[in-house]
């Protein structure tokens, strides 16, 4: 603001003539200096973000071989070859499967844990600070122990299955079950994450509103629906945009659930195999067709934008049917 | 901020801007000053070399070695390292390479030292000639990687578990219940019958490498890929009659279906669930490592069923990007001597590459107490020598992956076997082409 202010200073002609180059400075330091002081984030951004976007376009649009020296230019034939890829659309689908299973119950259960946790409870930071536990262990520590959970003959999911005489799983190499177990590995680290982003959001809800709700007569849930929900709109779609982003990246977990040989494959007939791995498996081992890759990496890109787009719309229909209720008040009580 | 004089705040945002420059474009040194030079080896699994370092670090002073890598999959080891390649960065100064991926490697040999700039020339007879040739570049002209070891093959058992199912457990007689696949079939129905709790052999993926190896070894002596490198994998007779062969062993429920190298693998080793399977050489290091100390003496080694045959083996080469090439080479030589050859089987098991280690009374007479004190030396030595190579094609790795899926989605009741070929053809066909 400051600065704005003095980028227009009527000071020009100075009467003070000693020190022309002085003034001369002052003005170009306030009118340059600002991009100066914001340049080490886009200096960071170039080097980390938009290089690499580019450069991974240039690469594929190349047959590019990992170690070869040749690189012929091919145009969009990666791209056009991709789209004809069967294992290709087998990866897009358990991706988003496996981002559909794990990303709607794991916000609903967070607005639940944030909507408990935001009542007066004892120990309300001991509780508060439990739900973030998971999310601060290792993703690859929790990916193998659950990988272990969920083994075909030495798991102890299909151990408890059996005790209730349900016949053992194939949780590897079965599609659906596949999709379940890696869910459940995403839900347990970030479903608390979730529900703390949430809670902040409901504290920074007027209490004045819930007091005049419960006078017309508004009970828990309708408060919670009527109230709440509307209210944490913002945040509900930052969440599902950061769930959209980190859910369609999926990599860490369905990768470290399997193991043995060939695990990028995510089970022998790609049951789980999510698009960051079909990258990887074609950009490295085994094929080391980089271009290929890279083209991976851009529909990925394209795929992201996609969903989050869909996503925004549908929260924003979800939003506008729900506002009419508390529209009104809540510029009031600002 | 409005007293701060401004023009000094953007000299010190310039200055941080530069010193981002700076941090970011620079790496880094790692001799220290004092003429100690480190070298450093990339390895997978087990190479068994500590011992030769300590002894060569002695001989050389001023020179030390740092092994990364050890008891990792190769599945994993390969990626990193030819990432490394790719980036001009972060390879060791020596490096190992499984011969499975070797063709790939050979295809741009100037990644690697030529060794036969070298004077590696010399050390030929060190070798024996197909492990040679299998680091010699398609003209002859680079030499990019020294030989270490050869699979060889047997079939390693467990004593108690074949006791407890009637069946001999004396290894001359055990090898003689199999001398084909066909009466391995047999004898594993026999095992089935006696009901002990587990299976007869670990996972049909293994198996089946053994026995395309072994058949395309004895046959033509190419699998996946002829010698022209067109992909035969649907023609070739050795690959189909593995394929049924395996199909044969599925059938008849033998197959624990533990993927290999995964974890259930490893806690199948642990708790005793099969009583089985195809070792090269190198895999009674794997066996020891997952069963434990607990399961000493437990173990055994037979004949393979079939004839002979080969099974991995890796090569040592020295990338063009170390800093210290001259003395990784001097390294170089020293392990895939055949004094290497010996220390290393004596710490690991991996069985040597050349003639004269072969024939040394350290590899003939040597026993392993872990698999019931088996004469291991001979039990792998007396075929190494004769042993028929087959050779591996330029997509070979992807295209074994493939096949071997197939056989998993088989033994895992996904596919018929029917099923299983059609998506073997095609699947290869599909990364042969990437």
């Amino acid at each position: 603001m400051a600065l704005q202010l003095d980028a227009r200073p009527p000071a020009t002609p100075a009467p003070r003539t000693p020190r022309p180059s002085w003034a001369r400075l002052s003005r170009i330091d306030a009118k340059y200096s600002p991009y100066l002081y914001i340049a080490p984030f886009f200096l960071v951004f170039a080097v980390f973000g938009a290089w690499p976007l580019a450069y991974t376009l240039w690469v594929s649009l190349h047959d590019w071989d990992l170690l070869g020296s040749n690189r012929t230019f091919v145009g969009a034939d990666n791209y056009t070859r991709l789209l004809a890829d069967a294992d290709f659309w087998h990866s897009v689908v358990n991706t988003l499967g496996i981002f559909v299973i794990s990303t709607v119950p794991q916000l609903l259960a967070a607005l639940w844990l944030a909507n408990l946790l935001n009542r007066q409870l004892r120990l309300r930071t001991g509780w508060r600070m439990a739900v973030l536990v998971p999310n601060v262990t290792s993703t690859a520590a929790v990916a193998i122990v659950f990988g272990v959970l969920f083994g075909r003959e030495f798991g102890m999911i299909n151990w408890l299955l059996d005790l209730v005489g349900v016949d053992a799983i194939g949780w590897k190499s079965n599609r659906f079950a596949s999709w379940v177990a890696i869910s459940t590995m995403v839900d347990w680290r970030w479903t608390g994450y979730n529900a703390l982003i949430f809670l902040a959001a409901m504290q920074a809800i007027p209490r004045d509103l819930y007091e005049a709700a419960a006078i017309d007569g508004a009970n828990r849930a309708r408060q919670f629906w009527s109230v709440t929900v509307p209210l944490l709109k913002p945040t509900i779609i930052f969440c599902v945009i950061i769930s959209t982003i980190g859910g369609l990246q999926l990599f860490t977990e369905p990768r470290l659930f399997h193991s043995g040989t060939n695990a990028i494959r995510g089970g022998p007939m790609r049951e789980s195999q999510t698009l960051t791995m079909y990258m990887f498996e074609n950009a490295f081992a085994p094929y080391y067709n980089f271009g290929y890759g890279s083209a991976v990496a851009w529909l990925l890109f394209a795929l992201i934008a996609i969903v989050a787009a869909i996503n925004v719309l549908i929260i924003r229909r979800l939003g506008a049917g729900a506002r009419p209720d508390t529209g009104g008040r809540k510029g009031g009580s600002r | 901020m409005g007293t701060f004089p401004r023009h000094r705040l953007a000299a010190v945002a310039l200055a941080a801007v530069g010193a981002l420059l700076v941090t970011s474009g620079c790496g880094g040194g790692d001799d220290a000053a004092d003429g100690q030079i480190t070298l450093t080896v990339d390895v997978f699994g087990q190479f068994g070399y500590d011992e030769l370092y300590r002894q060569y670090e002695n001989d050389n002073p001023g020179v030390k070695i740092v092994e990364r890598g050890t008891g990792g999959n190769l599945d994993e080891y390969s990626p990193k390292l030819t990432q490394w390649l790719a980036a001009g960065k972060g390879a060791g100064d020596v490096v190992a390479i499984e011969e499975g991926l070797m063709v790939e490697y050979k295809a741009n040999p100037d990644n690697f030292v030529n060794l036969l700039d070298h004077g590696a020339a010399e050390l030929k007879a060190n070798f024996l000639e197909w492990k040679w040739n299998q680091g010699l570049t398609a003209d002859g002209s680079k030499l990019i990687g020294l030989g270490t070891d050869v699979g060889g093959m047997a079939m390693c058992y467990r004593t108690d578990l074949f006791e407890k199912a009637g069946l001999p457990t004396d290894r001359e007689e055990v090898s003689k219940l199999w001398p084909t696949w066909q009466d391995y079939i047999a004898t594993g129905e026999k095992f089935k019958a006696a009901n002990t709790g587990a299976s007869f052999l670990d996972a049909a993926t293994n198996t089946f490498n053994t026995i395309v190896l072994q058949t395309a070894g004895n046959a033509q002596g190419y699998h996946y890929y002829d010698t022209s490198d067109n992909l035969v994998v649907d023609s070739n007779p050795a690959v189909k009659q593995a394929w049924d062969t395996t199909m044969a062993i599925i059938g008849a429920g033998l197959s624990g279906k533990y993927g290999s190298w995964s974890e259930e693998w490893v806690s199948a080793f642990k708790q005793a669930k099969f009583a089985t399977i195809a070792c090269p050489a190198w895999m009674t290091g794997v066996i020891e490592g997952n069963a434990g100390p607990e399961a000493k003496g437990k173990w055994d080694i037979a004949r393979v069923p079939g004839n002979g045959g080969n099974w991995g083996g890796s090569h040592l080469a020295v990338p063009r990007q170390s800093k210290h090439q001259e003395e990784a080479i001097k390294l170089a030589k020293f392990l895939t001597s055949p004094q290497g050859h010996i220390g290393a089987f004596k710490a690991k098991g991996p069985l040597p590459s050349s003639p004269q280690a072969l024939d040394d009374p350290a590899i003939t007479e040597a026993t392993n107490p872990y698999f019931s004190n088996a004469p291991v030396g001979t039990i792998f030595g007396e075929g190494a020598k004769t042993l028929k190579p087959v050779y591996m094609g330029p997509k070979n790795q992807a295209v074994r992956t493939e096949v071997e899926n197939a056989v998993r989605t088989v033994e895992l009741g996904q596919r018929n076997p029917d099923q299983g070929w059609q998506d073997a053809i095609a699947n290869a066909k599909k990364a042969a082409a990437k």
